[in-house]
């Protein structure tokens, strides 16, 4: 419909307000679809698209074995020809998997159910399905097949499990956020990343941001107990973890975001830094080494792969879909001398990068053959698999996941989502800030407020058809101008999208679905807790029986279903810098998890909105409450 | 003649038996300070965690592991400097410290801090933490909650909720079973796990200067500490101190048991019959029948070691040590040694055996 009146438009229309029609018209026409299965509005079929992030083979086994997120299945391959062998169904969203201690069984995390599937990779069927709370992201069992590990993203923890009846023993901290999991090679400690950055500890405001801090924590496998945190400085999201066969050098992939610099200066290199950090006793204390040089980004490093003969390291990176190969000698040679901050140092990776080898649309997993020979690279966007000979360092095959041949508006949209071709470049893209289309947890400093003005925190993008104006002034009265425009003005400094990427781009962003809120009981029905929070988000009367006026009340501004006006107010949370106190109301959509809070990230919690941030009533009349009815409060909006 | 005289040997000798001091835990007491790496003096708490020893003091957390002290302060994260309670969660391995600030756990050396501002915690002055299952019960000045880390959820008991009549509660103890909270002014309240329903435990007489009713109910109102075992509640007071067993109360006193002082810091109870006090005049133990009191002399300063049988006879034994002073905090156990919070010093103990 979309395509038909652009050329109906364009034939009579200047091109340049025929764009902008267009895609006004596609984000009004589309309606939200789901990630896997994807409605195609240009052919009308119904496109269901693999979108592999990991993989492994079976040591025992000629099969090749893809997680396949779109499809929600595992699918068989043999392990030499590549062809299909099954496809086994599996929970929602499956974010990891690895096999158990004897082969025998695959643990798959399915992120979206809550739940772990177990295949018996005799069978090639699920046997088992365990529930896991928390948005479970990877399985590891221990080397005994005693426990089983299981990293959960939104309960931030670690869920140790009896491996053979699923039963759940206990729940280690874990970073915030927390996704990635790697065995040691001796399977004696698990060493976990996380995507979020933990919570800042002294409270933040305008004239002290603090830079984001990480971690690896690191299980005692036998013990089941975190042995140690590696800290990572600087690093907001962390994803995969490799070793060398030896055990002494580590390796894991992340991303170090500048934002306590105004975003003004893409071209010099001013938003990220796509880095790794080194561990082990090969480099002693951990080292942080870029992955960037001039003109040539590795944005977004996701999977990491160390050669079986420790020759050469393999990072892939979403954003410029290419495989990074690093010379580990070399590079660990500069590790040595150059134990500092080495971040901004763009002449650093010529020394250690041998090469940089293009592949798919947004590579995530990397694993190597049994025999080392080839190095295979889960490209999620294209539904393929390339392949890699590490001794030419070429693709010399790439692997068709019998997908439709059929790119939809969706699909496409999702792909300009994460690419970083249309930036300055080619440094950044729409999941640097928003990490697998949801938030990052930082605040930044964008330039057209002014340097230092308007310091913003980045908000979730779940759910928002219909909760526009969007920017925290409401500046942006639908998303085709906060994703183009905008967008290509102050963050690519580049070229700008053509009006079908747009759309599409568009399109995909407001078909983001809101994922389950982890505080709802299964039956929707709330607690006696919840319950008593939410007459206090909407009661007329304070606690001396005063009336509250309806301006002054929660559900006032948060209005709706999505917890939104779709206007702006002055709360009585602008701070010295900001250009102004009137802000957009965002909506409440799992807010649980978006933690900092308020338009400039000051509140670090829930609480801290009330009981620092609200001393004047004028967000809200809170301070009559007590601080148990303060907790049923936040009780409510935990649900929302 | 002959049968007169053995007959008074063997009355002799049985009267010697009888008044042969009862066998009670003899320790070489070891005492840290800031000397050697203590990060405070006033050790308010003590935590054994298998090798590892942290001490909650003024200034900061210490950990003793491999010889070593380290420190954790307000820098790394801890919610204040003073750091009054300490509990293990034996599943995790994390330590939870009540500081004057909030509370803070310490996990992993991270340290992550839940204030009456930042988080759902009713007060920031916490006197008492204990871990139980996936819950962790705290006790502060403003009432009790407990921290569900299954779901972050936090959930106060105070006035409105509970039949406490003061707020301030001074200590915790968690079990599968129950819960008790030590309240200061308030007795002693009973949490059912299974019914989630409380009972309260008062001092029958009410009277806050003198006992009236001797073993019919709690001593005295001001709880400073409780512990429960084997079915058995035992409560500290500044009054004395109480053992109840589900139908009878027991109360010691200085005056008619081997209690060192009324004035009781904390109580940890090692099962049915035995427990611990800690007193601002020294360190006692009571095996079911007799005490230990282990102490410098109050007179002399000179270390001392006294027991007391169950007829009320106190007999000295000769030892060279001593805990680092007699204001004692707070204990905790490592196999057969004890380690002892003081107001100046951290102490070990380490349990000597017959023919040592």
């Amino acid at each position: 419909m979309s395509r038909f009146f652009a050329n109906r438009l364009s034939a009579t229309i200047p091109p340049a307000l025929c764009g902008v029609l267009l895609v006004l018209l596609a984000a009004w026409n589309t309606n939200a679809g789901v990630r896997a299965a994807t409605h195609n509005p240009r052919s009308g079929e119904h496109l269901t698209y693999a979108s592999p992030v990991e993989m492994l083979f079976h040591p025992n086994q000629p099969r090749l074995y893809v997680l396949c997120q779109g499809s929600d299945e595992v699918r068989v391959l043999n392990a030499a020809t590549y062809e299909e062998i099954r496809r086994i169904p599996v929970g929602h969203m499956p974010r990891g998997f690895s096999l158990s201690h004897d082969a025998g069984r695959i643990f798959v995390a399915n992120s979206w159910d809550d739940t772990v599937s177990v295949i018996d990779t005799h069978l090639l069927k699920v046997v088992a399905t365990w529930q896991v709370r928390g948005e479970p992201s990877s399985a590891i069992e221990d080397r005994e097949g005693k426990h089983l590990f299981v990293a959960n993203r939104v309960s931030n923890d670690i869920a140790v499990l009896d491996a053979q009846t699923g039963v759940e023993e206990k729940r280690l901290a874990a970073g915030r956020g927390a996704s990635y999991m790697t065995p040691s090679p001796d399977h004696n400690r698990l060493y976990v990343t996380h995507v979020y950055p933990n919570p800042t500890r002294e409270p933040t405001t305008n004239g002290n941001r603090n830079a984001p801090q990480s971690e690896i924590t690191v299980i005692d496998a036998t013990r089941a107990v975190v042995a140690e945190r590696i800290p990572l400085a600087n690093i907001a999201h962390g994803f995969h973890v490799a070793f060398s066969r030896d055990g002494r050098l580590g390796v894991a992939a992340q991303l170090h975001p500048k934002n306590l610099v105004p975003l003004a200066h893409l071209e010099h290199a001013g938003a990220f830094a796509d880095t790794l950090t080194l561990f082990g006793a090969d480099v002693g204390k951990p080292v942080e080494i870029p992955l960037d040089e001039l003109e040539r980004y590795a944005a977004r490093p996701f999977g990491v792969a160390i050669a079986p003969d420790k020759s050469s390291l393999y990072v892939s990176s979403g954003g410029s879909e290419i495989v990074t190969v690093m010379n580990v000698p070399r590079m660990l040679a500069f590790a040595h001398t150059h134990s500092g901050p080495n971040v901004q140092n763009l002449a650093a990776s010529a020394r250690y990068v041998t090469t940089r080898i293009p592949v798919g649309r947004d590579p995530r997993g990397l694993t190597f053959t049994l025999d080392g020979s080839k190095l295979l690279v889960a490209n999620r966007l294209d539904d393929t698999i390339s392949v890699i000979d590490v001794h030419t360092k070429r693709v010399i095959k790439t692997v068709l996941l019998n997908s439709p041949a059929q790119i939809s508006v969706l699909r496409h949209g999702e792909q300009t989502f994460y690419t970083a071709r249309y930036s300055f470049q080619g440094q950044i893209g729409c999941a640097n800030c928003h990490i697998d289309s949801t938030f990052d947890g930082l605040t930044w400093d964008l330039e057209p407020d002014g340097f230092g003005r308007d310091i913003v925190d980045n908000r979730l993008l779940e759910d928002i058809r219909g909760t526009e104006p969007y920017k925290w002034n409401g500046g942006n009265p639908n998303l085709p101008t906060e994703c183009g425009a905008r967008t290509e003005m102050y963050f690519w400094r580049s070229e700008t999208y053509d009006d079908l990427t747009l759309t599409d781009l568009v399109v995909y962003v407001r078909s983001l679905p809101l994922r389950p809120n982890r505080w709802r009981q299964p039956d929707s029905l709330l607690t006696a807790i919840q319950e008593r929070g939410k007459a206090l988000f909407s009661r007329p009367t304070d606690k001396f029986g005063k009336p509250i006026s309806e301006a002054n009340r929660c559900n006032y501004c948060h209005s709706g279903a999505k917890g939104t006006s779709q206007k702006s107010f002055d709360v009585g949370t602008g701070k010295a810098t900001d250009n102004s106190g009137v802000l957009d109301t965002p909506q409440l959509a799992n807010i649980a998890l978006t933690a900092p809070y308020l338009h400039d990230g000051s509140a670090r919690t829930l609480e801290e909105i009330w009981t620092v941030f609200n001393s004047e009533d004028k967000h809200g009349r809170t301070n009559d409450l007590t601080k148990d009815e303060l907790n049923d409060l936040i009780e409510y909006l935990r649900t929302r | 003649m002959k049968r007169l005289c053995a007959l008074l040997v063997l009355i002799v000798a049985a009267s010697s038996a009888s008044c042969a001091a009862p066998r009670m835990p003899l320790y070489r007491f070891d005492s840290f300070t800031t000397a050697n790496g203590l990060p405070d003096n006033h050790v308010f708490s003590v935590l054994v965690d298998g090798d590892r020893i942290w001490a909650g003091t003024e200034n900061g957390l210490g950990v003793y592991e491999n010889h070593v002290w380290k420190t954790y302060t307000t820098a790394d994260g801890l919610a204040h400097r003073a750091v009054l309670s300490l509990a293990l969660d034996k599943r995790t391995g994390d330590v939870w410290a009540g500081t004057m600030g909030g509370l803070s756990r310490i996990s992993g050396g991270r340290v992550d801090t839940f204030t009456q501002l930042n988080s759902g915690l009713s007060n920031d002055v916490v006197y008492g933490v204990s871990v139980e299952g996936e819950n962790v019960w705290v006790a502060t000045a403003a009432g009790a909650c407990r921290l569900d880390l299954h779901t972050g959820q936090w959930a106060l008991y105070n006035e409105r909720n509970t039949p406490m009549n003061e707020i301030w509660v001074y200590g915790v103890d968690a079990t599968p079973t129950k819960v008790y909270l030590a309240v200061w002014g308030s007795g002693l309240l009973e949490f059912d796990q299974k019914t989630g329903k409380w009972d309260k435990y008062d001092d029958p007489d009410g009277e806050n200067e003198m006992v009236l009713f001797k073993d019919q109910g709690l001593i005295h109102e001001i709880v400073t500490s409780v512990s429960y075992v084997d079915n058995i509640v035992w409560a500290a007071t500044y009054f004395g101190d109480s053992r109840y067993d589900g139908r009878y109360w027991h109360n010691f006193l200085t005056k008619d048991s081997g209690l060192p002082s009324n004035f009781t810091n904390q109580v940890k109870g090692l099962d049915a019959n035995r427990a611990w006090f800690s007193t601002d005049k020294g360190l006692a133990y009571y095996d079911g029948a007799n005490w230990a009191v282990y102490r410098n002399s109050l007179t002399t300063g000179t270390p001392e070691m006294t027991v007391r049988d169950a007829q009320g006879k106190v007999t000295a034994v000769a030892v060279t040590t001593a805990p680092a002073h007699n204001y004692v905090l707070g204990i905790d156990f490592q196999g057969d040694d004890i380690w002892v919070a003081t107001a100046k010093g951290l102490s070990h103990g380490i349990r000597q055996h017959e023919g040592k």
